[in-house]
């Protein structure tokens, strides 16, 4: 290898010596052949052995027959992004097997098909062929469940050649099968087949191992969707209005799961919730917005080409003044894009989304636990502001696998916001108006029809303080300018950054979302291997609160890293910040649909700081990067 | 007369007079059928003694969706979205199932921008009154041909429409809605009675009202004009509608008349003309629209009603107190479901 090896990794140097409990394993399928289960068994039994563990899911936009990719990372260190590098390699996928063999690294591991004939391709890495289709043969007499039941001798065989305890991979099956002894027993058959045959012909020649560590004690598994619908059936959801999209339908199809759990009333078994799969975006945005003004709590979910949809809604939530939340589970755009594949690319769109002057408030989850807090934090906002409020998550936090310590319970009651009761109308009486800013924060007070109280006139185009239609340029003016005042009110009640900072840096970071663990490990990568110390601001939410600046103001260069082409965060920073400083702010793009890595970011940091020769984009990747490079129709 | 006693405003069950059921002056063209048909509005909420605070108004755009504010001022109101006035109206039922809901909506809104909206609203037969005041062009853009214009019908400036008419009702028999009337606004008569028996209704009651649009489509060579309308009104029968709050009986020869008993008790009774008229047969109303509309007619009255069939909110089995004013502790599980989910993915 001719680059220096990361401090991490210092004990590969010897193939020989053993690689404990960090390395990648990559398992390549086929798209439909039912791997899902024995990836999952495989994840979480390395979890429960207490090993930091993280998966990702990299599939094509397809049902069935294109090949699909399942990357496992441990690390005893607690690193959960994406490791760049293939350590172990499962081949299982004529089609993508060749290529996935060609790009690995010397001296890492594949275990394959036996007919593929994989061992031919290379000399220097370490093959483990396995007769897949002969084990199978034997342990399940069903020649239909065969491709099934063939994944988990896969997992048998990395049992034992990883170490990883046959006792957890049988928990986490139990855990992924439930109570379905047949299918358990198939399962275990092929588990201990494919254990077997690794440990009677196949001599260990790799340094890769499993041991037990205790850093997963007490935590879960979930994906971001999944929190997220937690966190909106916790914020007491009502109304919810969605239509199917990826990667965002695994969020209102996990909450209608527990929402038909837990939220059936208990007396007259009725819902108290209505949950309505739409006919398109826009009238899953309508009916949120029809919903919230009459007085529900009501979500959608959507992805890219929904809020495209939704946008016209978008100006009228903002104009008219009507809460709503919608999750925006980015993925690779423009048009269909790559549907598939992760990308925090709609920041721009969302945050003035709508024409004419309007800006949204977006909600920056990172973790798990910041979709399901973040979830709850939305409605809040969306009423307390009485606007539309976005939650920008994306693929590889929504549908993706990550550790988390258990959630919170709630402890704060319900923000429901500025709705005019008796109480209230006898103090403010005869000055009430449905827009007009009483308070001085920017936000009126709203009534909801079937309160008795008065009504209005809810509608897009203009309307003086009353409610009542207007052109006239001053009614105008002045209501934009509360609009613009109530943006203002919403920078002082956003979710703040959390912050950083290294007193001695002169270089700052600043990163959103599923960046973050990313951005955390090439900070260390930057401190370790560089000796390069940084400060780092993760943004938790648009608008930015006066922190972002003076962050950027305490430091000589910072980088903004963010997953899409175009710098979108640095360019609303750019749009809302302090102009003398924009000379400071650099960019850390990554963009190709695969989830961004550390090494990624550290090394395009070293290459502008001039620490680290400029790579040469344009020419034939380096062979420690083909997963970014490859390319299916 | 000065010496004429002062008779004391009429008023209706609740003891509001017609005042509390009227709207903010009509910014609308003088004589624009929209007017006539919210004066029909005033009047069947007014005689239905609806309470006007209980009542949700909503639109789309264009001029007809301009009309919810000229009519019931205490109810809260909503001027939506070009063409999705159904799916405000539908988050605004489900979030509040107690309300009456109205909403208008016009032949462009509702025939062009708005169908899939429209068609996927008569699916789910929501609780709620949907009027397309129907005058067969854009009002608000100055004339231009919508979807319900009729094949050869003239636009103002002598352009032909070439294209056939989306028959709205036709529609809605076919998608579900359970009550389908059409209706014109110069018959007061009928359309008073159509309205009052749609507010007695439970699920959608789709109402397509030809409403001439005077400045547009009111020459000769319209279909839409108010001459060719009067003279094409084919009306199926004579409605009568009898509130249940009202003890009436009314005597009818048996195999003349029809009667509907509605789901809150009120009676419909629906005297014949045509022979084979029966308006709980999906095929023979579809039969109706299309013959009439062969000889150029308008097929007017209640066309198709199922008085008993689930709506919207019954389907989806929501409880009764409306979802928006369900306190914390009924939409905030206890913290042992929390406990309960974090145990399952440890």
């Amino acid at each position: 290898m001719s680059t220096p090896l990361p401090a991490a990794e210092t004990e590969r140097a010897d193939a020989r010596s053993q690689v404990v409990n960090d390395f990648s394993i990559q398992v390549a399928t086929v798209n439909g052949s039912g791997s899902q289960t024995a990836n999952l068994v495989l994840l979480r039994s390395i979890f429960q052995m207490g090993v930091p563990v993280s998966g990702k899911n990299l599939f094509p936009s397809n049902i069935a027959g294109l090949p699909t990719w399942y990357t496992i990372r441990a690390n005893h260190r607690g690193y959960i992004s994406r490791k760049k590098e293939i350590d172990f390699l499962v081949a299982m996928n004529p089609e993508s097997a060749k290529e996935d063999v060609v790009s690995l690294e010397p001296g890492r591991v594949v275990v394959y098909d036996e007919p593929l004939k994989l061992n031919a391709l290379r000399n220097d890495l370490v093959f483990y062929p396995v007769p897949f289709d002969k084990i199978v043969a034997e342990v399940c007499s069903d020649a239909k469940l065969r491709r099934l039941v063939k994944n988990m001798i896969y997992d048998g065989v990395l049992s034992e050649l990883l170490s990883i305890e046959i006792g957890e991979m049988e928990k986490a099956l139990a855990k992924q099968l439930g109570k379905k002894p047949k299918a358990m027993a198939l399962n275990m058959g092929a588990l201990e087949a494919g254990k077997k045959f690794a440990a009677e012909h196949l001599e260990k020649r790799h340094p890769y191992r499993i041991t037990r560590m205790n850093k997963t004690a007490g935590q879960i598994l979930v994906e971001g969707n999944a929190a997220a619908a937690m966190g909106c059936m916790f914020a007491g959801v009502t109304v919810v209005a969605w239509y199917p999209i990826t990667p965002s339908s695994s969020l209102p199809e996990t909450l209608i799961g527990y929402m038909r759990k837990y939220r059936m009333d208990r007396e007259t078994g009725k819902a108290t919730f209505a949950i309505v799969q739409a006919e398109d975006e826009i009238a899953a945005l309508g009916m949120v917005v029809g919903a919230s003004w009459a007085g529900a709590r009501a979500m959608t979910s959507t992805s890219g080409p929904g809020i495209s949809l939704m946008s016209e809604f978008a100006g009228l939530a903002y104009y008219a003044e009507v809460p709503a939340v919608v999750f925006d589970i980015q993925r690779v755009g423009p048009s269909t894009g790559l549907p598939t594949r992760t990308a925090q690319g709609d920041l721009l769109f969302v945050a003035v989304n709508s024409h004419g002057d309007t800006r949204h408030v977006m909600l920056l989850p990172a973790s798990v636990q910041e979709c399901y807090e973040m979830a709850m934090e939305a409605f809040d906002l969306a009423e307390r502001l009485q606007t539309i409020v976005f939650v920008m998550s994306d693929l590889d936090l929504g549908m993706n696998t990550w550790m988390a310590r258990p959630f919170p319970y709630p402890e704060a009651p319900l923000d429901r916001g500025k709705v005019l009761d008796e109480a209230k109308l006898r103090e403010i009486n005869a000055s009430w108006g449905r827009y007009k800013d009483i308070d001085g924060d920017g936000i009126p007070w709203r009534t909801l029809p079937g309160t008795n109280m008065p009504a209005f006139f809810t509608r897009g185009s203009g309307h003086n303080e009353m409610a009542v239609y207007t052109e006239r340029a001053d009614d105008y003016v002045r209501n934009v300018d509360r609009l613009a005042r109530k943006f203002d009110t919403a920078r002082t009640i956003v979710p703040a950054p959390v912050v950083d900072r290294d007193a001695t840096a002169k270089i700052g970071l600043i990163a959103f979302g599923s960046s973050h663990w990313a951005v955390e490990e090439a900070r260390d990568q930057l401190r370790e291997e560089s000796g390069l110390r940084t400060s780092y601001l993760r943004l938790r939410a648009y608008p930015f609160t006066p922190a972002v600046d003076e962050f950027i103001r305490q430091h000589d260069r910072v980088y903004v890293v963010e997953q899409n082409r175009d710098a979108q965060m640095l360019s609303l920073l750019l749009m809302d910040g302090e102009a003398q400083f924009a000379n400071r702010l650099r960019s850390v793009l990554h963009y190709n649909g695969l989830p961004i890595d550390a090494r990624s970011v550290s090394d395009d940091i070293l290459e502008q700081e001039g620490l680290r020769p400029a790579r040469h984009k344009d020419t034939a990747p380096p062979a420690n990067q083909p997963q970014d490079q490859r390319t299916y129709e | 007369m000065s010496d004429a006693p002062v008779t004391a405003k009429r008023t209706n069950r609740l003891g509001l007079d017609v005042t509390s059921y009227r709207g903010s002056k009509t910014t609308l063209c003088a004589g624009c059928g929209h007017n006539a048909i919210s004066e029909r509005i005033i009047d069947a909420f007014f005689e239905m003694g609806v309470d006007p605070k209980r009542v949700l108004k909503l639109s789309g755009i264009g001029c007809s969706s301009k009309s919810p504010a000229y009519f019931l001022n205490p109810s809260h109101g909503f001027n939506s979205v070009h063409g999705r006035m159904p799916s405000v109206a539908t988050g605004a039922v489900l979030a509040n199932r107690s309300m009456q809901a109205i909403g208008v909506s016009g032949d462009g809104d509702t025939g062009a921008i708005g169908i899939g909206q429209f068609v996927h609203l008569m699916r789910r037969n929501l609780p709620l009154i949907y009027i397309i005041e129907d005058n067969g062009c854009y009002g608000l853009t100055k004339g231009q041909f919508s979807p319900t214009a009729d094949l050869g019908s003239r636009a103002k400036n002598g352009v032909v429409n070439d294209l056939p008419p989306i028959d709205t009702c036709a529609l809605a028999i076919e998608l579900g809605a359970s009550f389908v009337a059409r209706s014109f606004s110069g018959d007061k008569k009928q359309l008073l009675s159509v309205l009052k028996a749609a507010i007695s209704h439970r699920g959608t009651s789709m109402i397509d009202v030809i409403s001439p649009c005077v400045t547009f489509n009111d020459h000769d060579g319209s279909t839409k004009s108010y001459s060719y309308v009067k003279d094409h009104d084919e009306p199926l029968g004579e409605i009568s509608f009898i509130p249940y709050f009202e003890d009436i009986t009314v005597e009818y020869e048996p195999g003349s008349t029809t009667a509907v008993r509605m789901y809150d008790g009120s009676q419909l009774l629906l005297r014949k003309v045509a022979e084979d008229y029966n308006p709980s047969d999906k095929v023979a109303a579809i039969r109706v629209l299309h013959e009439t509309a062969r000889r150029g007619e308008f097929a007017t009255g209640i066309l198709y009603i199922e008085p008993d069939k689930d709506d919207f909110v019954e389907s989806l089995n929501l409880v009764d107190t409306p979802l928006a004013f369900l306190p914390t502790d009924r939409v905030r599980p206890p913290k042992a479901v929390l406990d309960e989910i974090m145990e399952s993915l440890r």
